[in-house]
Parts: structure tokens; C-alpha cells; sequence
């Protein structure tokens, strides 16, 4: 197999996701399944080639240092889904044992 | 007799320019066709039912007082719901934001509003446009028009077959490896990907950044020409969209082209195509020729590796730009009262075993509501790809998947930069083989992704693309060609197509 259950279970903390069997599985079997098919890619010779991130050859856009109108403190919490008069509200950080 | 609601969009914004046809009575009309249509469709996630008369009452006013009114005034338009509208439920088909209310337009939104357009609803998707068949949509799935027993392709199956279905003769769609193109065709109607910079991206929820582009779908190319001049142009708030003019499209697309050069790709005719697509795509290619074109076959040797390059580029950017949804500042946050007490008991557990390793180990409570959040609020295919994406990118795995991709995407692009030097569009088929049937390829991915086998390597290389109706499978499925085009020649491809279209009438079939 290309990926382990022990691999999937470590990227899922990276990803910031909970798999639970059977899920855990499943996703296994089909990112190994994936990743058998991607493999297609090592027949290719890329030696001394430039890779491409991006389709236009952007470069970093900057513009005057201005302050500018942004979002008002209500609406940006607005879509809170746990919040109090000023804050986003989240479990507590420190402290916990 | 042909019914108002066959009308293209040029034709319609004719009538309502000339008096001959309100505001209102199209917006009735399109919503009578939705109560009529949609019960089996399922296009729209949300109607703006409240206020679609409301806001085709105020263009007519506008026009009855003689005050200047917007390129699009009057006309409908549906708009795939990853698009961020002000104050308007925007869920990307997903639970993790089945309750999202913007604080802003997205760019294309405003510019659809500053046209005059009439808002019609939100379209269905797959969850977050990752699919091409939005079965993958948290909400409900989509029908094809023709059959609904058949998936209208994805991932903006409910723009394309509200178009198909004459519930709006115009919509929004966004494309990363397909998802405007592949739904056009399977729901025979027009689709452009524009050029990779072309349209501005503000406010269009991320999925792959590199990759997403807003088009334009609708029964002809010439109606995809007047959207497009709408949504396209540079904006300050997306450094991705370039700075140069936009073309009267809708002027230029009934120019022929003269002494038009098509590239047949070579490797786009071989395994896996549908012989009933084939024998549509050669037809069309010879309806060309009768206009004057000439074909030559061109090769673009790294096609095979472009759905590789595809999932893992996309699936990269994905697992970035879907780390913004934490349950914190917006979206679907997990039952907190539930989710302590679990990790309590896990974390008792551990004492009485004296497991000091897999205390150490224990999720915070800050990163245990992350992931319970995540994984209670994303579909199974976004799961998929955010894992697939993440594993690409971790240490150790950087060098073997992102960047090898991105080195054989240096090589996709060249074969189109070689390609294009003897032919003006490349043609071919935009899917492998007509709709196919709802849960078909739902149990395997990897079926799924090759479906994209002719249109990712567009959107790999940033070109536009175009699909056009151009046949009937003998199960009565609709075919589309598919035409490329160098990086912001979207004016030839929208002349081409026109083209076809002025010779040819699978465009003016309805289901």
C-alpha cells in the first residue's frame, strides 16, 4: 500500500481533522489508490526543469500604505459561531491540565 | 411558436431594451419555469424569491424614467453559490457553511449588480467545487436535464442545468479543472473558461488559487461574450486579475474568423473516449472545415500526466486554503459541551494506564474542537482532498508530490506554447463519454477525477476553454467540443464557437 493507516492517521492531525474507523479505512484505501495513480508522474524526466506555481508571471503587488476602510468589528463577528461583545470565543488555551 | 423562455440572453436584453418585454414578465416568467422545473432539477440551493420582483420592478422604473440602466438590465441571472453576496445565505454546498451570511460582494457579484442583472438564487455544487458531478453537494443532488436519472456534471451542475433547463437564461459558474466546461456539456449548453486572470477572484470562496477562474454559462457563445464583458477586468482587491482592457466581446463574436487554424490533439482521440463523442467531435471539426478552417493534428505529449499534476496541485492549494475554516471565526463549530467531555474521559483514560506518551499526545481542547469541527462540517471528497493535499506538503513529501507536479506543469504549459505556434484553437472533446448515471463513480474517486482527462490541463497552463454543444448521443445525452485557445484570446474562442454556432443548431435543442 502507498500509505499506511498509521500515515493517515498522522496527516489527519496536520490537517486538523478526527477520523474515526471506519472512516479511517476507507480514507486509506482511497488515498493509497490515489497516490498508486500519481506515481504515473515519476516516468516523466524533470531534471533542469523550472517548476510552475502559478499560470502568470505574477510578481508581488503592492500598493500605498494608506489606511483604508476595513470590515467594522460587528460585522466581522458577526458570523461568529461563539463570540461576546468584542472577541471570537474559542476553548480555553492556557491553564487547562 | 417559440417560447420567451427559449430566447438567448442577446436576444432578450433586445427586447427589454426596446420596450417590448418588462423586467417583471421575464422574472415571472423564469420563476414560473422554476416552480415548474426545479422540483426535479434541483438546480437552486436558495432562491432569492423575496426579492427577485422587487428587483426587476426597480429596472423598469429605471428605464420607464429614461435613466441610464446597466449592460445587463433586466436580464436573470443564476450564480453558483461559492460566491460570496452580501447578507445572502453563500453555503459552497457544504454544512461547514450552511449558515455563512457574507459581510461583502464578491467582486463579480457587484459588477453583476452594477449591470442592472436580476438575481435570481444560488446554484448547486459539489461541496466547495470539488467534484464533476455535484452529487457531492452537502445539500441535494442536481439532475441532468435530459434524464434525470443522470448526473448534470460538476462541479457547477446547478448553473449548467438551470441554463438547460430554461431557468435562467444566464449563470455564473467557476472552473479548476473543468467544473464550468464539463456541466456545460453534459447539460448541452455553452460554458467559458476564461483566461487564468482575466475575471477577479474576490470573493469567490478558495479552492485552488492557482486554478479557480468565474465564467460565464449560457445557450450560446455570443450570450457567454456579453456575461463575460460584465465579470471580466482588473481589480484591485485580486492581484491575480490582470490589468488590461476588455474587449467588446459581445461586438467581436459575430466576426468570423478568416483562415482559422484548429489543432486536432492528437492524444485526446485514444483510449477511454466514447465512440459516439468521437464521431460528434470529427462531425463538428468538418462543419469547420466547411467555413473555411484548416486542421492539422498537434501533439501534446504530457496529456496523460495532467490529471496527476491536477489532483495534487489542486489538492495542495485546497488543504491551504481550507485551513481558514477553524469553527472560530465563521462556519460550523462542533458541540463544545460534548467535545470536553470526550477528551476528559480520553484523557482519564490515559492517567489510570499510566499512558504518559499518549497524554502527551492528547489534543488541546483548542485543537480537539479544530478537528471535530473540520471533520463534522466537510464532506467525505473534501476530507480526501484536504488529507491528500496536506500529505503532498508535509516534510518529507514536498519534493516526491508538489513539487514534481509543478515541474510537469512547466511541461503541459510548454506543449501548449509549442502547439500554438502552428494552429490558432485546439480542439477536441470536453468529457470522455456523455452524462452518466447519479452514484455510478460515487464509491471511486480516482473514476471520478479522470473525468477531467480534457479540460485540467487548461486550467493547469491558465488558458481559456470553451465548451459547445455539438451532438446527441443515441440515448439523446448531449456532446460538447471542446476549444482552447492561447492565454487571453478569449475573444477568438468566443468568435469561434459563434461560428459553429451560426452553422450549426445543437445550441437551440432543449430537454
Amino acid at each position: 500500500m502507498a500509505i499506511t493507516r498509521d500515515e493517515v492517521e498522522k496527516v489527519s492531525l496536520l490537517a486538523r481533522l478526527l477520523l474515526k474507523e471506519p472512516e479511517l479505512e476507507q480514507m486509506t484505501g482511497q488515498l493509497g489508490a490515489v497516490l498508486e495513480y500519481i506515481a504515473l508522474l515519476d516516468e516523466v524526466d524533470t531534471a533542469n526543469v523550472e517548476p510552475m506555481a502559478h499560470p502568470l508571471d505574477v510578481v508581488d503587488a503592492f500598493r500605498d500604505d494608506e489606511v483604508q476602510p476595513s470590515l467594522d468589528r460587528e460585522r466581522a463577528l458577526a458570523n461568529a459561531p461563539n463570540r461576546d461583545d468584542e472577541c471570537y470565543r474559542v476553548p480555553a488555551v492556557l491553564g487547562v491540565t | 411558436m417559440i417560447s420567451l423562455l427559449d430566447h438567448t440572453a442577446t436576444i432578450l436584453l433586445r427586447q427589454l431594451q426596446a420596450g417590448a418585454l418588462s423586467a417583471v414578465e421575464l422574472a415571472q416568467a423564469y420563476m414560473d419555469q422554476i416552480d415548474r422545473c426545479d422540483g426535479t432539477v434541483k438546480a437552486f440551493l436558495h432562491i432569492h424569491a423575496d426579492s427577485v420582483l422587487e428587483q426587476a420592478e426597480r429596472i423598469d422604473r429605471k428605464r420607464a424614467a429614461g435613466q441610464p440602466v446597466g449592460r445587463l438590465a433586466g436580464l436573470p441571472v443564476a450564480v453558483k453559490d461559492l460566491l460570496c453576496q452580501e447578507g445572502q445565505l453563500t453555503t459552497c454546498a457544504s454544512h461547514m457553511l450552511g449558515n455563512f451570511h457574507p459581510p461583502y460582494d464578491a467582486t463579480a457579484i457587484r459588477k453583476l449588480k452594477e449591470a442592472d442583472a436580476v438575481l435570481l438564487g444560488r446554484t448547486n455544487l459539489d461541496e466547495f467545487a470539488m467534484g464533476g458531478s455535484t452529487e457531492n453537494s452537502a445539500f441535494q443532488k442536481t439532475t441532468n436535464p435530459w434524464d434525470p436519472q443522470r448526473i448534470p456534471g460538476g462541479s457547477s451542475g446547478g448553473s449548467a442545468a438551470c441554463v438547460a433547463a430554461r431557468m435562467a437564461p444566464l449563470a455564473v459558474g467557476t472552473d479548476t479543472g473543468g467544473s464550468i466546461r464539463c456541466p456545460a456539456a453534459l447539460c448541452g449548453v455553452t460554458g467559458l473558461k476564461p483566461s487564468y486572470g482575466r475575471v477577479s477572484r474576490f470573493g469567490l470562496v478558495a479552492f485552488a488559487s492557482s486554478l479557480d477562474q468565474i465564467g460565464p454559462i449560457a445557450q450560446t457563445a455570443e450570450d457567454c461574450a456579453l456575461l463575460l464583458e460584465v465579470l471580466a477586468g482588473h481589480d484591485p482587491n485580486d492581484s491575480t486579475s490582470v490589468n488590461r482592457p476588455v474587449p467588446a466581446y459581445s461586438l467581436a463574436v459575430r466576426r468570423p474568423l478568416v483562415g482559422l487554424r484548429l489543432g486536432l490533439v492528437r492524444e485526446h482521440f485514444g483510449e477511454g473516449l466514447d465512440g459516439e463523442v468521437e464521431q460528434a467531435v470529427r462531425e463538428a471539426i468538418r462543419v469547420y472545415e466547411s467555413l473555411g478552417a484548416t486542421v492539422a493534428e498537434v501533439s501534446l505529449p504530457h496529456s496523460r500526466y495532467a490529471v496527476a499534476t491536477y489532483y495534487i496541485i489542486a489538492s495542495c492549494e485546497a488543504s491551504a486554503n481550507l485551513a481558514r475554516y477553524d469553527g472560530a471565526h465563521y462556519g460550523y463549530r462542533t458541540k463544545e459541551p460534548a467535545m470536553l467531555d470526550e477528551l476528559k474521559h480520553q484523557r482519564k483514560q490515559l492517567h489510570e494506564a499510566g499512558d504518559s506518551a499518549g497524554l502527551e499526545a492528547l489534543d488541546s481542547a483548542l485543537i480537539r474542537m479544530y478537528r471535530c469541527s473540520r471533520s463534522e462540517g466537510f464532506g467525505l471528497e473534501v476530507k480526501r482532498r484536504v488529507m491528500l493535499g496536506t500529505y503532498a506538503l508535509s516534510a518529507g513529501y514536498y519534493d516526491a508530490y508538489y513539487l514534481k507536479a509543478l515541474k510537469v506543469r512547466r511541461l503541459i504549459h510548454r506543449d501548449f506554447q509549442e502547439a500554438f505556434k502552428g494552429v490558432d484553437l485546439i480542439v477536441g472533446p470536453v468529457t470522455p463519454t456523455p452524462a452518466y448515471k447519479l452514484g455510478e463513480k460515487a464509491d471511486d474517486p480516482l473514476a471520478m477525477y479522470l473525468f477531467d482527462l480534457y479540460t485540467a490541463s487548461t486550467n493547469l497552463a491558465g488558458l481559456p476553454g470553451i465548451a459547445v454543444p455539438c451532438g446527441f448521443s443515441t440515448g439523446r445525452l448531449p456532446i460538447g467540443l471542446h476549444l482552447q485557445a492561447p492565454p487571453f484570446e478569449d475573444e477568438r474562442l468566443l468568435r469561434a464557437a459563434t461560428m459553429f454556432q451560426q452553422a450549426t443548431d445543437w445550441h437551440t435543442a432543449a430537454p
